[in-house]
């Protein structure tokens, strides 16, 4: 029987159904682990649904999310973990929540962090996706809600946004199950080493505090040569965040 | 790796800080808003000229509005609760009929045919079926209704709303804004609403929150409030009014247990809880269209079934305790009779009864199962025909039936009103305790958190009870 192709998207290689298998709140023997982190109120936990085909409780109000989250799924054979984090505005100020979130990219070291932003908002939302890309290479930023932007006439210049960021970037409308096979192409690209970003580094700092910076994470460097984020660590320890030093002090951030 | 000379990077950070000052930390936020503003001037673009009548502010404005945001609320809420009671009341009779009425004398001539001892029967049947059959039959249509209702106005985006007009009364009463949220969670049942004060970062009024989130009238409370409602307080009105009377008194009952959170707020916060209230940005989200049959089918799945199932588990032993401590002797008196007896005094002094009290000890497990304790109880203490036998949990067929029983029983207004008093202040289930104390990791919170709503109990139907009693 002839199976009949209902979209152009189905033909499409990043479509890829078959390979895509919901695995529930089944998380043994992974393959890699994912982060999501975002925003409150973005839709995180609806991607995270739609990815995992759990029905993890959704709300349209911030801060729903108080519990980490965990579900997975697999693709083209390989086990996925994926994480929600709570939603947060920011990683520099210590309430639970943040600390919470920022501890996992961190410490947890998601194989890839996938950055839930509010396409109608992005402006606010970057702060928080900078901030990220400041702690990890491996991201991409899942452009949720494009439904509503479309409606807000807002125009997103998706492929300038992902050269600027140095991470790939797919739009999505989670509710509807839009752009979800393409974001799950994405994780696995990244997570297999296919796609190399280049994240974006944070650039109108100051002279003086680059040159703090720049001093600073030489010299952290030279003694842990495989750190991936040194300037993102003498940022913290600039302004003496006392969880980073203890890091520093015991070897969990190598 | 843990012996890491790392000495010399931190004497380097510490020198370095004194270099770059104290505008580090606001430094470095502009640079990142400065990035993020450049980036997005690059490559947003927002074409303003099909900007759109803002549908978003228009409804902000009308229902965060000073005028208006507290009588749409009660509104709201009024009419998702008429909803329910109307809507309820149709599946109920229908799964009273088919549970109790045909299974329950299926399931006894089934026994019967076996020829099973009386007392596992008794047990078994009358015990436990009876209770788990009674807690479906009553909690199922309400919860299925109420539920998606509420889901829907919650992914329409109208709680943040709520919590921004409460967030006043909040800050006045020396709690956090955000316990609006986790007040209106406790709505549907008390112990979601403690793990959602997670949301609240300042563990003082993380724990005023918890603590008074027992003052929202709870899933397994709505249907003992509507019930004793519609057979006393709207039988006393002239029968055109009294569904409107009965659903005024319930929603009083609820609008008096948020007076009792923001003055338990307010005393906590003035006394063993003092602090400064600390200030959060509440983003009021865009409204967004629900998907309405997706958000009707996981209300169902994920919360209806799960609420019930949880009640199920609960109302099952309970069940099988009524049926035990109503069918053992000591002497010639039954327990239940003996414990009522002697709890008929203290019962008398708050406006209640012995029944009453009884009833909610056995029935701390699960709100859900008072009422029907209660009707049993009391048949089995005045001996009055319409039960169906010690220890047999029932529901009569209509309120009018109901009323009888009730008032053979030595019940009056006074005794309808305080029990709902006393439905809405008294210990949280054992659900919510054991919830308590896995978020507070405190056996002393957890035990000021149970005892607390119940002397309030005890003080405010003592004092309506003598009230009542000089003026009439």
């Amino acid at each position: 029987m002839d199976t009949k192709v209902k979209s152009a998207c189905e033909t499409c290689a990043h479509f890829n159904a078959d390979g895509l298998k919901k695995l529930g709140i089944s998380t043994e023997n992974v393959d890699f682990v994912i982060a999501l982190a975002g925003n409150p109120n973005t839709g995180k936990s609806t991607v995270f649904n739609s990815l995992t085909g759990l029905r993890q409780h959704t709300g349209n109000w911030p801060g729903k999310t108080v519990t980490r989250a965990e579900g997975g799924f697999e693709y083209n054979k390989q086990k996925f973990k994926l994480v929600d984090l709570p939603g947060t505005y920011s990683l520099l100020s210590t309430s639970e929540d943040e600390a919470a979130a920022r501890d996992f990219i961190l410490f947890g070291k998601p194989d890839v962090t996938v950055i839930v932003a509010d396409a109608n908002r992005l402006e606010r939302n970057l702060n928080l996706v900078l901030q990220i890309l400041e702690i990890t290479d491996k991201a991409v930023l899942c452009l949720n809600l494009m439904d509503e932007a479309k409606r807000n006439h807002i125009m997103i210049d998706e492929r300038t946004l992902a050269r600027d960021l140095g991470i790939p970037v797919v739009p999505t409308s989670a509710r509807f199950g839009q752009g979800i096979p393409e974001l799950i192409h994405t994780i696995s690209e990244i997570a297999n080493g296919n796609i190399v970003c280049k994240p974006h580094r944070i650039k109108n700092v100051p002279s003086n505090i680059e040159n703090a910076v720049k001093t600073l994470s030489s010299e952290i460097e030279k003694e842990f040569p495989n750190v991936p984020n040194s300037r993102w660590i003498a940022f913290r320890l600039l302004e003496g965040d006392t969880r980073i030093i203890n890091a520093l002090k015991s070897g969990e951030l190598v | 790796m843990s012996n890491k000379n790392i000495d010399h990077i931190l004497e380097l950070s510490n020198e370095l800080r004194w270099q770059i000052g104290d505008d580090f930390h606001d430094n470095l936020t502009e640079g990142i808003y400065a990035d993020a503003a450049q980036i997005v001037s690059d490559t947003v673009q927002v074409d303003d000229s099909k900007k759109r009548f803002r549908l978003d502010r228009q409804i902000d404005k009308i229902v965060t509005s000073k005028t208006f945001g507290f009588p749409i609320m009660f509104l709201i809420l009024a009419t998702v609760l008429w909803l329910t009671i109307i809507g309820a009341n149709y599946p109920s009779s229908l799964l009273a009929q088919l549970l109790l009425d045909n299974i329950h004398p299926a399931l006894k001539s089934f026994a019967a045919s076996i020829s099973m001892p009386w007392w596992l029967d008794g047990f078994l049947i009358d015990g436990v079926y009876l209770a788990v059959a009674w807690v479906i039959a009553v909690m199922l249509p309400p919860m299925a209704i109420f539920f998606p209702m509420f889901t829907l106005l919650e992914d329409f985006g109208y709680l943040p709303r709520v919590a921004f007009n409460l967030d006043n009364l909040f800050r006045k009463s020396g709690a956090h804004g955000k316990q609006a949220l986790t007040m209106t969670m406790g709505f549907g049942c008390n112990a979601a609403g403690i793990v959602a004060t997670r949301i609240i970062d300042s563990p003082r009024e993380r724990l005023i929150a918890i603590i008074t989130n027992n003052f929202s009238l709870c899933n397994g409370r709505w249907p003992t409030q509507i019930l004793i409602a519609t057979i006393f307080i709207g039988a006393v009105a002239p029968s055109a009014f009294s569904s409107l009377i009965s659903l005024l008194a319930v929603i009083g009952i609820a609008v008096l247990g948020m007076a009792f959170m923001f003055g338990t707020s307010w005393a906590l916060s003035k006394t063993v809880l003092k602090g400064q209230v600390s200030t959060f940005n509440l983003e009021l989200p865009p409204y967004r269209p629900p998907r309405f049959w997706k958000t009707i089918y996981t209300s169902l799945i994920d919360r209806t079934l799960i609420v019930l199932w949880r009640a199920i588990v609960f109302a099952a032993p309970a069940g099988a305790v009524i049926w035990l401590i109503s069918n053992i002797y000591i002497g010639n008196e039954s327990v239940a009779a003996w414990t009522i007896h002697s709890l008929d005094g203290f019962g008398f002094l708050l406006g209640l009864n012995g029944v009453i009290l009884l009833a909610y000890i056995v029935a701390i497990p699960a709100n859900e199962i008072v009422i029907p304790t209660i009707l049993m109880l009391t048949v089995l203490v005045t001996g009055i025909d319409g039960g169906a036998g010690a220890g047999v949990m029932f529901e009569l067929d209509s309120a009018n039936a109901t009323a009888d029983v009730l008032k053979a029983g030595g019940w009056t207004l006074l005794t309808a009103i305080n029990l709902m008093l006393f439905s809405l202040l008294h210990n949280p289930c054992s659900t919510t305790i054991y919830t308590i104390y896995k978020e507070t990791k405190s056996a002393k919170w957890t035990a000021f958190a149970s005892i607390m709503p119940v002397i309030l109990g005890f003080i405010v139907t003592f004092l309506v009870a003598q009230i009542w009693r000089i003026i009439f």
